[in-house]
């Protein structure tokens, strides 16, 4: 990986500071995720055992069993225990069977003591396990298939979004954009999947601005994309969201079909989707341990700050949200290059030096976070439909990219704003990337920022913000400093928000055997 | 003069450029099947100035060239602005004169739209084009609700906040999302309030046009483009100047 690193003058002393601020005030949050569970995590756990498929009204079986056992038993204890001993009663032969049958009416839960429950504990961690090998195996299948076709040969990886509403539709263009120089595609979800307490079955033709994330959709374009792979002598990787309620389910579906990337902030669902604040930590939590299991790079989400709040006054939550992100993904067991952590190009185009305070901010990142493959996001707040004016402004996104030595490039359209993208914005992209990398891909090399100019000053500036913010957030607590609108300018209270009724306090007889399982190997 | 052609460099030359795809690979049939087409939109002589094969199947034109068609600038119709432009200034002046209370604003993304780029800048202090948002309006109450809010809680705050007026924005959409979300938006506050005291509805989005109000269903329709100072000026000329809707009564 080319790196910009040291070229700052940043005092260690400081950098040390800012990271054990952000363990600090991640901390409490670990604390509350563990002595919580939500639907989804319990849900999850049914999906790595296997169950999969859906009623005939769409509403997946792991829904319809989990929401039974919820009522005759309650959520605190886990699902693990009630489901295995019902199968262990002799209820079902099998946990589809017995989802039917819960679902129907005729199968009543319980929470076994005892020996039962020894046993019930024991089947449960045997299936979670097997789960848990598929998952294993799917990151060995990827190891190989690096290994036989190998990785982009550049950096930063090329990344393209497809989003047709349409999985039969996308796959076509996720080829075209992978033979067009995609290293990386990105399946952009349905508008309001997020929102949605179940992921969607099948393979899905309808979607709203984007493609439905369901097991069926990520296993056709995964082999289509492997097709793909094979053809150009490159593996292409495949990106969807673990975000939204269902996080933790959707995190084990693509660590069980083999997606490489995965979007899962810290704190998007609870500012932009308003969701509750617990609940997300806790969904958030076990998603990114099965990531990290999985052998999935995440990416976090700190574009969408610059999109609500601006950009120049805003550059110190960027770099606390990225610290927070760091914290959080670290003490999921997320290695280094795994964290695509996120950051923008959104500086109002007219402020004079906003390329310089581009580059410093940029630059910033590369330094704080060496070994990570930081994902560059494009201007999209000021793409105005002018797209000449905004094909110039992507050309300066690239060349800060390239300048300090991006890991994941999200390539702009300059019809951003105004159409989704034809094929030939893409290729005219494409083109625009092509032309910075090549022509300027290795400026890096010769690019200091003298020790006490603008950018290295600036770059000081957003550093010593971000102590001040970590500092209050220690003092006022994460959650605190979320509800009065710290990030995004959005203020979201952790008594709110949706999903919150899918929220339990674990109970001392809680048993989870996926959680047991990731955290024995990390 | 009422009738014109597009300019290049001399006036009357009518030269316009254009760009598009063809799903046709790039050979010299596909550049004659380019000029074909811009033949048939009123363009000759037409120049393809740039031809690039876009993978096997598809080929990218850029062309130039005069187009014979006219246009009568008398025969455009556009809805004229029907209300003065108002400064922040004289906007809180005409409110605290004509009202002697604040004016309460709640605004939303609606439906699934999780892109509060349109409402926010029209409502956040900061503003859009150089112009400060309204929360910046002394006079104005702004409660900005953000993304996802779905109808009946819009009517609820609505309802809670005593608003005088509603804006609700719409930026991503596919299928007509953006039209049925605002019908049911306007149809749920029809059915809350009686027509008197309801507040004006106001929708705002790139795929709209001010035409489409009646269709809506909402009092006014704000395109692309549009900056908080005209939506600000719109608000005063409904709710003070003209009192289209008596505002709401405040009983505290």
């Amino acid at each position: 990986m080319t790196r910009a690193v040291k070229k700052l003058d940043l005092d260690p002393v400081t950098v040390r500071k800012v990271r054990s601020l952000a363990r600090k005030a991640g901390r409490p949050i670990v604390t509350i995720a563990k002595q919580h569970t939500t639907v989804s995590v319990e849900r999850a756990v049914l999906r790595l055992a296997g169950l999969a498929g859906a009623d005939t009204e769409g509403i997946p079986w792991v829904n319809r069993l989990a929401d039974t056992v919820r009522a005759d038993v309650g959520l605190e204890h886990g699902l693990a225990l009630p489901v295995w001993d019902a199968l262990l009663r002799g209820e079902a032969e099998d946990l589809s069977v017995l989802a039917q049958k819960a679902a129907s009416g005729s199968v009543t839960f319980r929470l076994p003591e005892g020996r039962d429950a020894v046993r019930a504990q024991a089947a449960a961690r045997k299936a979670a396990a097997a789960g848990m090998k598929k998952v294993d195996g799917r990151r060995r299948e990827r190891d190989r298939m690096i290994k036989k076709h190998g990785d982009p040969e550049q950096r930063p990886w090329i990344y393209l979004i497809v989003a047709t509403g349409d999985i039969y539709e996308d796959i076509p263009q996720a080829q075209a954009a992978a033979r067009a120089g995609a290293d990386i595609i990105a399946v952009i979800r349905s508008t309001g999947q997020s929102l949605l307490d179940y992921v969607p079955e099948g393979a899905t033709r309808e979607g709203f601005a984007g493609t439905y994330a369901t097991q069926e959709n990520f296993r056709l374009m995964r082999a289509a994309l492997d097709e793909s792979s094979r053809e150009l002598g490159r593996y292409i990787r495949l990106t969807n969201y673990a975000s939204g309620l269902c996080m933790p389910e959707i995190a084990t579906l693509a660590g069980l079909q083999r997606l490489d990337m995965m979007l899962n902030d810290s704190m998007y669902g609870i500012l932009f989707r308003d969701i509750n604040p617990i609940r997300t930590f806790v969904d958030q939590r076990f998603s990114r341990q099965i990531h990290a299991r999985a052998g999935i790079i995440i990416n976090t989400g700190e574009d969408n700050y610059l999109t609500t709040a601006d950009a120049v006054d805003a550059a110190h939550t960027v770099t606390v949200s990225q610290l927070l992100n760091e914290y959080f993904a670290k003490e999921a067991g997320l290695e280094d290059w795994q964290l695509g952590l996120g950051h923008a190009f959104e500086i109002t185009p007219e402020i004079p030096d906003s390329f310089r305070m581009e580059l410093a901010h940029a630059m910033l990142a590369r330094q704080l976070f060496p070994d990570a493959p930081l994902k560059w996001m494009p201007p999209t707040r000021h793409m105005t439909g002018d797209v000449f004016r905004g094909y110039l402004l992507d050309g300066f996104f690239n060349l800060v990219g390239a300048m300090t030595g991006q890991g994941i490039l999200l390539v702009g359209m300059m019809t951003e704003a105004v159409v989704t993208p034809w094929i030939s914005d893409r290729d005219l992209a494409l083109q625009n990337v092509r032309y910075v990398m090549g022509a300027a891909g290795n400026l890096h090399d010769d690019f200091h920022p003298a020790p006490d100019g603008f950018i290295a000053q600036r770059a000081r500036q957003v550093l010593g913000e971000s102590v001040e913010l970590l500092e209050r957030i220690v003092d006022e607590g994460l959650l605190n400093a979320i509800g009065d609108g710290t990030f995004g300018l959005m203020k979201r209270p952790q008594d709110a928000g949706r999903g919150l009724d899918g929220v339990a306090r674990r109970s001392s007889q809680y048993y989870n055997p996926a959680i047991e399982l990731l955290e024995e190997a990390q | 003069m009422t009738i014109i052609r597009p300019y290049g460099d001399t006036t009357g030359d009518g030269m316009v450029q254009m760009s598009f795809t063809l799903p046709i690979p790039h050979d010299k049939r596909a550049e004659g099947a380019a000029i074909q087409l811009a033949n048939k939109m009123g363009m000759d002589p037409a120049l393809v100035v740039h031809a690039k094969p876009m993978g096997p199947d598809f080929t990218f034109f850029v062309v130039y060239g005069p187009v014979n068609h006219l246009v009568d600038t008398d025969k455009v119709e556009v809805i004229e602005r029907d209300y003065p432009l108002l400064s922040p200034k004289d906007a809180n002046l005409a409110i605290r004169k004509g009202l002697r209370r604040r004016l309460t604003i709640v605004g939303a993304c609606i439906g699934t739209d999780a892109h509060t780029v349109g409402i926010d800048a029209i409502m956040n202090i900061k503003g859009f084009a150089g112009e400060k948002g309204l929360e910046y309006y002394r006079e104005l109450k702004v409660v900005n609700l953000g993304a996802q809010v779905a109808v009946p809680e819009l009517v609820r705050r609505a309802k809670a906040e005593k608003a005088d007026a509603i804006l609700v924005s719409q930026v991503v959409t596919q299928r007509e999302a953006h039209v049925l979300n605002t019908k049911e938006m306007s149809a749920a506050f029809r059915e809350a309030y009686a027509e008197d005291a309801r507040p004006v509805l106001v929708a705002g989005g790139p795929r709209f046009t001010e035409q489409m109000a009646g269709e809506l269903g909402v009092d006014r329709v704000f395109g692309r483009g549009t900056t908080p100072g005209e939506v600000a000026s719109y608000l005063v000329d409904a709710l003070v100047t003209r009192r289209k809707h008596a505002p709401v009564r405040r009983t505290a």
